[in-house]
């Protein structure tokens, strides 16, 4: 075989020094012990909390260092203490431990073949839950495809979730997206893409209409930080501080993407908090295990945003606790003990622990929570059962599949249309069965 | 290559032993086969090395070469494109996998505007020779962004190859030839077979590649030209012009009916075997183009086009066209989508009428 090209200015024999390439290799595999100490977590309540219309310079000691409140003796510490009242960290609790039940009973779910896919965010609920709590209930939420707790702290009906998994009749996205990636404009949460990064600029778009009326609506995104190698992610960034746009981007860094640790998006060289520097935007770096953290972080960038103090780029430093999704094993790409030791703990846990040391919760309520809240998960999935699961004919009706290409069906699309349900009277010649 | 190699290839012959290999198999070991004779070859993208692609086409490949040479990347498909580029101008042969073939569109300006024309507007001082491998078709569901067809986008390109093959013995000889090929190929593996050959029966069992020839794979180097169809079946009632999954769907459909058909399976869009379209449809009169993707400026139209221009005396009826809907792939509608048996059953029907 020919070589493809003469080799460009090629002066091998000269003595210069040999190059090399680096491939980034995460610290452990399948086997290897793990141990998380070179992580160098800072102690709660010692960063400090500029304030939300300071330079965004003043942020960048904090893109380095890790914004944390809650610490081993489960009491909230230091400048970033958001002192919640009780009532709403018992709801945030609650949400939280919502979400997991969830994501428990859905998994299974796909599983029993009920649905074709499932994405959980184990040990993130904090970044989705915590950070809408400190969002206005009007603010437009870009997510992606790991935020199922931000339509769980809106309220979203947990039905209407399991119609959309089961693509079912009863689905309002009429059957046509995955399973997890939910739309509701009535809360306020964008249509979810598979391709990743995508709503950045779409989220920076919105936050740039909003400050052009004049109106009060902010937008907040999240990307995973593996998505951050997209050019969407730098575009996005870019529009967001040339027009200052009132835009908070959540970068979670759960550690994973799929089977490519966090180094492969560049995690080895800087932290992902500190890609706002180069932009001159504010960024924060927070345990995304710590729920007072979480809403402190996204408080603080909230009220930056809407009184027109600009963007602000927030790493949620966290571990995804579970596979990617249900087409993945995580025990083939890394050491089954990183789980468990993972030293940021558990967001659930550790709220729960926060109002237990408080005196305003218990194990006993906490236990009691759960089974009442594993109940409302399976009411609902019984619920949502009747409209249909994937595959077993209760979905939407057949010409529903070329609605909404255009606002008006053209002639192509009806002569479409007529072919498909032809097809099924030639298949089927005694009318459906369901 | 070295001539101790090419002596090694000569008394392998034809690719020496066989072995029984599904389409992942058979993808796996023309990966392995050219890293092997050439150490221009590099592997990358995401969740390639390691982990062995989430498909597991590239299992076992960074293990055995090594992590320079077979690698994961950042989730940025213009960087990966674009990096290729500039190791096809060093002079490596790189053979980038995007994910899912939905994905790719990130990538896009670095593929059409640079890849694409870089033999062109250096005249020839600089070529792109990048072999950009991804998973692609439906029937998984997958929902809108793991099933299209995209094919057709590339075919518009000036400068693009594009190669789909539809079975293992096609996927590995075809891809041993993308990645010795100096221009820069898009390489379309349906993932709808991978596993096993599919005959548009979604509610009949799955079906493997046990036991069919076209799954006895040369362990060794062997390729298969770029540019030339296969032979499915032969037949003079029509002729079926398909790839990809829809290869094995209209033969499952020709065989219950008892229609005698040509099919050609193309293997390769650009450049196309014109002389075996020409041929065949001259010999039957008839013509049927079958695909899965969208039908509205889909390949199907430029074939069309081209039987239309070079046979049309020949001609008995006019040429149809089965294929996906113009709409995004629906999730829960995907078999209502899907261009199966009764589609290609009712054209097949409508093209022998007359
Ligand atoms: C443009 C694009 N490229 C590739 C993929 C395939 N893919 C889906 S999820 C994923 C990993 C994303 O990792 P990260 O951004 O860290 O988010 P996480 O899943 O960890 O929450 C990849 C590569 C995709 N969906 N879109």
């Amino acid at each position: 075989m020919a070589k493809a090209t003469d080799r460009a200015a090629g002066d091998k024999g000269s003595n210069r020094p040999k190059l090399a390439l680096h491939v980034p290799e995460p610290r452990y595999r399948p086997g290897d012990t793990v141990d998380f100490s070179h992580l160098g977590i800072t102690e709660p309540g010692a960063q400090p909390r500029p304030d939300e219309t300071a330079e965004a310079r003043e942020t960048y000691p904090l893109c380095d260092d890790l914004i944390r409140v809650l610490g081993d003796d489960d009491k909230a510490h230091g400048p970033w203490d958001p002192r919640l009242d009780a009532d709403t960290l018992r709801r945030m609790l609650r949400e939280m431990a919502l979400v997991r039940a969830f994501d428990n009973r859905m998994y299974r779910a796909q599983r029993q073949g009920k649905t074709s896919f499932y994405m959980k965010c184990t040990g993130e609920e904090a970044t989705s839950v915590c950070a809408t709590h400190a969002l206005a209930g009007d603010d437009m939420i870009f997510p992606s495809y790991r935020q199922q707790g931000c339509l769980i702290a809106r309220g979203y009906e947990l039905t209407e979730m399991v119609n959309q998994i089961y693509s079912n009749k009863g689905d309002k996205l009429k059957g046509r997206q995955l399973p997890i990636m939910y739309c509701s404009k009535r809360l306020s949460f964008f249509s979810i893409s598979g391709n990743l990064a995508t709503q950045l600029p779409q989220a920076t778009g919105f936050a740039m209409a909003s400050a052009s009326k004049g109106d009060s609506r902010i937008a907040a995104t999240w990307v995973g930080e593996g998505s951050t190698a997209e050019g969407d992610f730098h575009s996005a960034l870019t529009f967001a501080t040339v027009y200052n746009a009132p835009v908070i981007f959540n970068v979670i860094n759960n550690q994973w993407a799929i089977s490519s640790f966090s180094g492969f998006a560049g995690a080895e060289r800087a932290t992902f908090a500190a890609r706002a520097i180069g932009y001159g935007m504010a960024g924060l770096r927070v345990d995304g295990n710590d729920p007072l953290a979480v809403y402190a972080a996204e408080r603080w960038a909230a009220d930056r945003a809407r009184s027109n103090g600009g963007p602000t780029l927030i790493e949620h430093f966290t571990y995804r606790a579970e596979g990617h999704s249900t087409s993945d094993d995580p025990s083939q790409y890394r050491s089954a003990e990183e789980r468990g030791e993972w030293t940021l703990g558990d967001p659930v846990m550790r709220l729960k622990d926060h109002l237990i040391a408080l005196g305003e919760w218990s194990e006993e309520q906490q236990e009691a929570q759960d089974a009442e809240l594993d109940d409302m998960v399976k009411a609902a999935m019984k619920e949502g059962e009747k409209n249909g699961i994937l595959g077993h004919g209760l979905h939407h009706p057949f010409a529903t599949m070329f609605e909404d290409v255009f606002e008006e069906l053209p002639w192509h699309l009806e002569e479409q249309s007529e072919q498909a349900i032809r097809e099924r009277e030639i298949k089927f010649p005694e009318g459906l069965k369901k | 290559m070295s001539e101790a190699m090419e002596a090694q290839d000569a008394a392998a012959g034809e690719g020496g032993e066989t072995k029984h290999m599904n389409m992942i198999e058979a993808i796996n070991s023309a990966l392995d086969c050219m890293l092997a004779k050439d150490d221009d070859v590099i592997l990358l993208g995401e969740d390639i090395g390691y982990f062995g692609g989430v498909f597991r086409c590239t299992a076992g490949l960074q293990e055995k070469y090594g992590k320079t040479r077979v690698f994961d990347t950042p989730i940025s498909e213009c960087g990966i494109i674009g990096v290729a580029v500039g190791m096809g101008a060093y002079g490596l042969r790189p053979v980038p996998e995007i994910q899912f073939a939905d994905y790719i569109y990130p990538g896009l300006d670095q593929l059409i505007s640079e890849a694409a024309r870089l033999r062109y507007r250096s005249a020839g001082e600089f070529i792109a020779p990048m072999t950009v491998r991804s998973p692609f078709g439906g029937g998984i569901f997958g929902g809108q962004t793991h099933s299209q067809s995209p094919e057709a986008i590339f075919t518009h390109v000036a400068g693009l190859k594009t190669v789909i093959p539809a079975t293992p013995y096609d996927a590995k000889g075809l891809l041993i030839s993308c990645i010795e090929d100096n221009d820069p190929v898009i390489f379309f593996e349906p993932k709808r077979i991978y596993n096993g050959p599919f005959d548009g029966y979604y509610d009949r069992p799955a079906k493997n590649w046990k036991g069919r020839e076209d799954a006895q794979v040369p362990e060794g180097y062997y390729s298969i030209p770029l540019g030339k169809a296969r032979t499915v079946t032969e037949g003079d009632q029509l002729t079926i012009l398909a790839y990809g999954t829809m290869v094995h769907v209209a033969e499952a459909v020709c065989r219950e009916k008892g229609v005698e058909a040509e099919i050609l399976d193309l293997r390769t869009l650009v450049p196309l075997d014109i002389e075996a379209i020409e041929a065949s449809v001259e010999r039957t009169g008839r013509c049927l183009i079958v695909h899965e993707a969208t039908r509205t400026s889909g390949f199907g139209a430029e074939l069309s086009a081209l039987v239309t221009e070079r046979c049309f005396y020949h001609l008995e009826a006019p040429v149809e066209r089965v294929t996906g809907f113009d709409t995004p792939y629906p999730h829960s509608l995907e078999w209502a989508y899907f261009p199966g048996p009764v589609r290609i059953g009712e054209a097949i029907d409508k093209i022998l009428q007359d």
